[in-house]
């Protein structure tokens, strides 16, 4: 069922522009952790957008998942710097020890896993990230460290 | 805050804040910046709020979390002013030392200061450190020293100067004028003549008009827009007001990439500080000027960075870049003439006109003027941010400030200019660092992103990375860019995995010159450059690959044998359990063993091991 009043706080701290499509979409984002479809086709009622363009811009850009994210977010950043010093590899482990591929979520939903073109702190490199936390010159032998203090 | 409203008004309120503050007050300023968060400035400046509370100091020393210190790789970086003594790599462990001997004892910390890893020697100053001698910080000057999240900061320092002057004192001619003159070009990519942007946007009628800068920073191993985002919010501000002022626009839009979450914050929280205090929104300080900033996020599209792309973002669609002409000067935003600059080249607006146009064109070469910040990173001892002149050689940069090549390894190339650049061989050292310069050796300047790589990186590898990135970003409306990079990106696969053939290299030139012909915008008309340079200058490292199936850099996994060293090996089993796929065993408490059929070379064995006991050939 849809949760029609934590929706309408969102809407209406806009003017309903089509312009406002996008901080819409990003704010349903940021707080349900995807797009969920029912919600979707109310903003484009509300904006006067067709549907299929609402899908077009969800699809388009990487920041939004039209299923459901994990409680943690993990981003592992394959900037130049970072792909220099060995963040595939790091990659690579972070998904084996979670078995998911990146762009998937754990069947737990604890984990999602995503790959960021550059996080800007590439004199740490390689970074990752997971939710707000930023983990500097990651090496292969931290993961499960790190990764056991977001596990339950 | 109180609402300013009037220019007498700013006056007696700079007045008053600057009679509050001492000079020689004692200050400890914690780095905040892109490297030093990381390595977790936060905790540092919170053990030294703790520590000062405890030893009485609260009120006596300011502590202020700043903006980027330059110098990433020797982070957590702290500045004592007014000593000027520069710490690093403080951890919060350190604290209480240097509360003691430093903030109370009034001595140095010797353990903490600036060590040459060659020569030994210690430097306790900021201005005796190697890395900043040969700087010309005009961008960057204020991110030590001010706390972004204070607008009274900014005001100490003669911020929002240069806007009264401009509002009260200056035409939008005359302002356009001395940024014409000064000879700014776009710190973003193309280095289109700042001045002569906002001139024809000036001339095209109409009475909506716009000005945006661009945040969105998408070049892989550049940083220098996030650190100004971050640490200077409010130069940023001043510029698009001042050239809001100039074209005629009364709105400005500032799109800032989502991965740069406290960017977003410094900048929504100094429009707010802004408009509150009354030097955004209607009738500017009485001046009869409105001019107010939206923030705008961007949502994860590198190709976004390109303005046509950005401008339809904004609009609420998909980052489609749109053929030029029409310019965004003449029909942009919403379909209004708008000016759109990089986060750099409005952060250098305010000095320009402040200290004046002929002051600006003095410094730098012949047709780059001023200074130009680049995010030194990669095979470099001191990474981090740089600001020097325009014409700066790349051999100065890398090995002067930069303090050469880690471990005594050798220069192999610098790419410049994120993935639209090139790589840069040893024989261009001597470089002077410029627009020309740089596109005479087939790179370009881009935002400013310098990643540094020895003799561990392997070209061919470095060309398939760049390939592999613009393929996922490019956004797929024309043909050459979406259909040459999977077919470039195809190729560069089999020749890393030893599947390369000798004709692939004509065919990739071929490839190479459609796409920089034929494509719709910048992206794909430069994505060609990775492979044309390490094609034109590291041609042998291709034959390598394709002729004797071998990666002399040690880098294409695929053409790699793992073995392991009995006489290295300490059984620890590391290796064992990192294994995906158990390819290593042997019997317990002796040297292991890998199955060459079973391996996939992925290399983590070699990663995990203390021992240096894997061997790649």
């Amino acid at each position: 069922m849809m949760d029609v009043e934590r929706l309408e706080t969102i809407l209406t701290q806009y003017e309903g522009y089509p312009q406002d499509l996008i901080p819409i979409l990003q704010d349903i984002q940021d707080q349900y952790h995807y797009l969920p479809k029912d919600e979707l086709k109310v903003v484009a009622q509300r904006l006067n957008v067709p549907l299929t363009k609402v899908y077009s811009v969800a699809t388009f850009y990487k920041m939004f998942s039209l299923v459901p994210k994990g409680r943690h977010e993990l981003r592992v950043c394959l900037g130049t710097t970072c792909h220099l010093k060995g963040g595939q590899r790091l990659l690579e482990s972070v998904s084996s020890h979670l078995g998911i591929e990146p762009g998937y979520t754990t069947a737990d939903m604890q984990f999602s896993l995503e790959t960021v073109g550059c996080l800007g702190s590439c004199a740490q490199a390689p970074v990752m990230m997971v939710d707000d936390k930023y983990y500097a010159r990651m090496t292969i032998d931290k993961v499960t460290k790190v990764l056991k203090l977001y596990k339950e | 805050m109180p609402k300013i409203e009037s220019v007498d008004h700013l006056t007696e309120y700079r007045r008053q804040i600057r009679a509050q503050r001492d000079p020689k007050q004692q200050q400890v300023l914690v780095c905040s910046g892109p490297g030093c968060l990381p390595l977790g400035s936060t905790e540092v400046a919170q053990a030294f709020q703790e520590e000062m509370q405890a030893k009485g100091l609260q009120g006596k020393v300011i502590l202020k979390s700043t903006g980027c210190h330059g110098l990433c790789a020797h982070g957590v970086r702290v500045l004592l002013r007014p000593q000027e003594i520069a710490y690093e790599k403080v951890t919060p462990e350190d604290v209480p030392e240097v509360v003691e001997t430093s903030l109370i004892g009034g001595k140095v910390v010797e353990r903490l200061v600036y060590q040459d890893p060659v020569s030994g020697q210690t430097a306790v100053h900021k201005s005796e450190v190697p890395f900043y001698q040969g700087q010309k910080p005009l961008v960057l000057r204020k991110l030590d020293e001010i706390d972004p999240e204070s607008l009274d900061d900014y005001l100490v320092v003669g911020g929002y100067r240069t806007m009264r002057k401009v509002l009260f004192k200056m035409s939008p001619e005359e302002v356009i004028d001395a940024v014409e003159r000064s000879g700014l070009r776009g710190r973003g990519g193309a280095g289109f003549l700042t001045g002569r942007k906002w001139r024809l946007c000036r001339q095209v009628p109409g009475e909506m008009k716009f000005v945006i800068c661009n945040g969105d920073e998408g070049d892989p191993g550049a940083f220098m827009d996030r650190a100004v985002m971050e640490g200077d919010p409010h130069a940023i501000i001043e510029g698009m007001i001042v050239g809001g002022y100039a074209i005629g626009a009364h709105q400005g839009y500032i799109y800032v990439r989502h991965e740069y979450p406290l960017a977003v914050k410094r900048l929504t929280q100094a429009v707010a500080q802004a408009r509150e205090f009354g030097l955004l929104g209607n009738n500017i300080l009485r001046s009869g000027f409105d001019f107010d900033i939206k923030i705008s996020q961007g949502s994860g599209a590198f190709v976004c960075g390109e303005e046509t792309a950005l401008i339809a973002s904004i609009e609420g669609n998909i980052g489609e870049p749109m053929p030029r002409p029409p310019y965004p000067a003449q029909k942009g935003l919403f379909g209004m003439p708008t000016v759109i600059n990089n986060v750099e080249t409005w952060a250098n607006v305010p000095e320009i006109i402040n200290m004046g146009a002929e002051w600006f064109a003095a410094l730098g070469t012949e047709k780059s003027k001023g200074t130009k910040v680049f995010s030194l990173v990669g095979a470099v001892n001191h990474t981090g941010l740089v600001e020097v002149p325009m014409g700066t050689t790349l051999r100065q940069i890398i090995f002067e400030l930069g303090g050469g090549i880690p471990g005594g390894r050798e220069f192999k190339a610098v790419q410049t200019g994120g993935p639209s650049g090139g790589c840069i061989p040893k024989q261009f050292l001597d470089l002077p660092v410029d627009y020309d310069s740089l596109q005479e050796v087939g790179s370009i300047m881009g935002s400013g992103g310098m990643i540094v790589m020895d003799t561990t990186s392997c070209m061919v590898d470095v060309a398939r990375y760049f390939i592999s990135f613009l393929f996922e970003e490019s956004c797929g409306k024309c043909t050459p860019c979406r259909e040459g990079l999977r077919q470039l990106l195809n190729i560069l696969n089999d020749i890393t995995s030893g599947e390369g053939k000798e004709e692939h290299i004509s065919l990739m030139e071929e490839i190479c010159t459609t796409m920089a012909s034929a494509s719709l915008c910048g992206l794909g008309q430069s994505a060609a450059n990775p492979v044309l340079t390490t094609l034109k200058y590291f041609r042998a490292e291709y034959e390598a690959h394709i002729r004797d199936k071998k990666c002399p850099a040690l880098v294409c996994r695929p053409l790699l044998t793992y073995t392991i060293d009995p006489e290295a090996c300490t059984a620890c089993l590391a290796c064992v359990r990192e294994c995906p796929v158990g390819a290593i065993s042997g019997p317990k408490k002796e040297a292991q063993r890998i199955d060459q059929d079973i391996c996939i070379k992925c290399g983590r064995c070699h990663d995990v091991c203390q021992f240096e006991a894997i061997k790649v050939e």
